[in-house]
């Protein structure tokens, strides 16, 4: 489904990313943990092209994005790719001056030139299974961040994508606000859909994830599957991460952001 | 001495209001082609395209840095003297579109780079071009931002077309200039050309805060 091979990037001349190789099949999930400033967050951007890598190759599904030719030269796939490829901001993004129906259904709409009553029965039912019917014609001001999230997550829903990107999808809420998001993704994994989540829920990747990816100063330090990366490290440096977090375990929901 | 003032402004009516006529014509042509141009200007300053935003910059540089009755008097009577040669109402048309872009251009260049960059983001997550976001998601956004100060610039220009007396255009404080000349009665036809002014720019202040209102609504309580 995606394959990445030897992505690089750099942020004035301080490099982020070196020479990442990954490849995610139809189906998984992966949960990419690893401290602050570890590039995990740049990784998922640059898989969508919000950040335009330096070098490397990925390809989605049958689009491929090859970064020695410049952005502007390969819109289209850029473009075709982020269709396939949904996005879960940290800060959700919503439209502000739309209600959570019409941010649902613009993509659809404005995007693949849905049909109105179409895309509006699409938006009724993806607002329904992130379990917001009724809350239609509410503005993202009036709702929660957690009723936010998940307007978010359906909008991504909407595009019908094949994978889905998440980047620290409850780090910008509340305590008591995270769980019905962690609920809402849960219940997208056992949909069966391919995921790549950057977390910092270490619970909720060891649960829900198929393979834990462990990402420190812009390498994969280790991978595999969660009880493996959770239960027995083979690297210190995922050892000395993983204590850390333990040992701050109730402070875990306020992490600092990237 | 009040009736008798009365009785003139009445008389004078119907050549006051050809000349409200031609402000109303000038003011919103200024704003029309004005608000037109400094779109495209401000499309321009916020292109990556060095020189492209280096052109729209030195534009409004120079119409924000002259003066509005010497850019008119450049075009109706400067430019005939380069063979162009343009009637009153065009040449200040002309003159107060110009200017108005300049100062359109800065108001939405600033409204649209007020907006998060999350936006932009959002909006090319679910495949969409520029166009498009600017369109669905900036734009409307923007308008918001941009509403009250191009208010301002509107009302300012309803008040600035009284410069295109000078280049011969017969509006409306050319006209009580005309009175004034025949009938000595300065005060009261100054004062009934204020009142028209002043009647014309509560409309559109009035409109204005309706618009705004509009573009407000997804803040009001659901």
């Amino acid at each position: 489904m995606i394959v990445v091979e030897k992505l690089s990037k750099q942020f004035n001349g301080v490099s982020v990313l070196q020479d990442i190789d990954l490849q995610v099949a139809t189906g998984e999930v992966v949960a990419i943990i690893g401290p602050s400033g570890s590039g995990k967050t740049t990784f998922l951007r640059c898989l969508n092209l919000l950040e335009t890598p330096d070098s490397g190759r990925i390809r989605v599904a049958d689009i491929e994005i090859e970064t020695n030719r410049s952005a502007s030269q390969q819109q289209t796939a850029i473009r075709r790719l982020r269709q396939q490829v949904g996005f879960v901001f940290q800060s959700f993004n919503l439209f502000p001056h739309r209600t959570a129906l019409e941010n649902v259904i613009e993509g659809p709409l404005i995007v693949k030139k849905m049909a109105k009553a179409e895309a509006l029965a699409l938006g009724r039912r993806l607002l329904a299974k992130v379990g917001l019917a009724g809350k239609e014609d509410a503005y993202p001001r009036r709702l929660s961040g957690g009723q936010q999230q998940r307007v978010a997550i359906a909008r991504a829903l909407a595009m019908e994508p094949q994978v889905i990107l998440f980047d620290e999808p409850t780090s910008a809420l509340d305590p008591e606000l995270v769980g019905e998001v962690l609920a809402t993704i849960r219940s997208l994994a056992d949909e069966g859909r391919t995921m790549i989540i950057v977390t910092h829920e270490m619970q909720f990747a060891r649960d829900v994830a198929s393979r834990v990816v462990f990402f420190d100063k812009g390498v994969i330090v280790e991978q595999g599957p969660p009880a493996q990366v959770f239960g027995n490290p083979r690297e210190a440096r995922t050892r000395q991460f993983l204590n850390k977090f333990l040992s701050h375990a109730p402070a875990d929901r306020a992490a600092a952001p990237e | 001495m009040i009736e008798s003032s009365l009785q003139l402004m009445l008389d004078s009516a119907p050549f006051l209001l050809k000349g409200a006529y031609y402000t109303v014509v000038l003011s919103l042509g200024g704003m029309f082609f004005g608000l037109l141009l400094g779109f495209g200007l401000a499309l321009m300053r916020l292109s990556r395209v060095r020189p492209v935003s280096w052109l729209a910059r030195l534009y409004v540089s120079f119409f924000r840095g002259t003066p509005l009755l010497v850019q008119l008097f450049l075009i109706y009577y400067g430019l005939p003297q380069l063979g162009v040669e343009l009637d009153p109402l065009p040449a200040a048309l002309i003159g107060f579109s110009l200017n108005m872009a300049a100062y359109a251009c800065e108001i939405l260049r600033a409204a649209i780079g007020s907006i998060e960059r999350g936006q932009w983001e959002a909006a090319a997550s679910i495949g969409m071009t520029r166009a498009q976001t600017l369109r669905r998601a900036i734009l409307p956004q923007a308008m918001r931002t941009a509403l009250p100060p191009l208010g301002n610039s509107f009302i300012s220009l309803v008040k600035d077309t009284a410069l295109a007396a000078t280049i011969q255009v017969p509006e409306l404080f050319r006209q009580a200039q005309l009175i004034t000349a025949r009938t000595f009665e300065i005060f009261t036809m100054y004062l009934a050309a204020a009142l028209i002014y002043w009647v014309l720019a509560s409309i559109l202040a009035h409109l204005q805060n309706r618009l705004e209102a509009r573009v407000n609504r997804h803040d009001q309580e659901a």
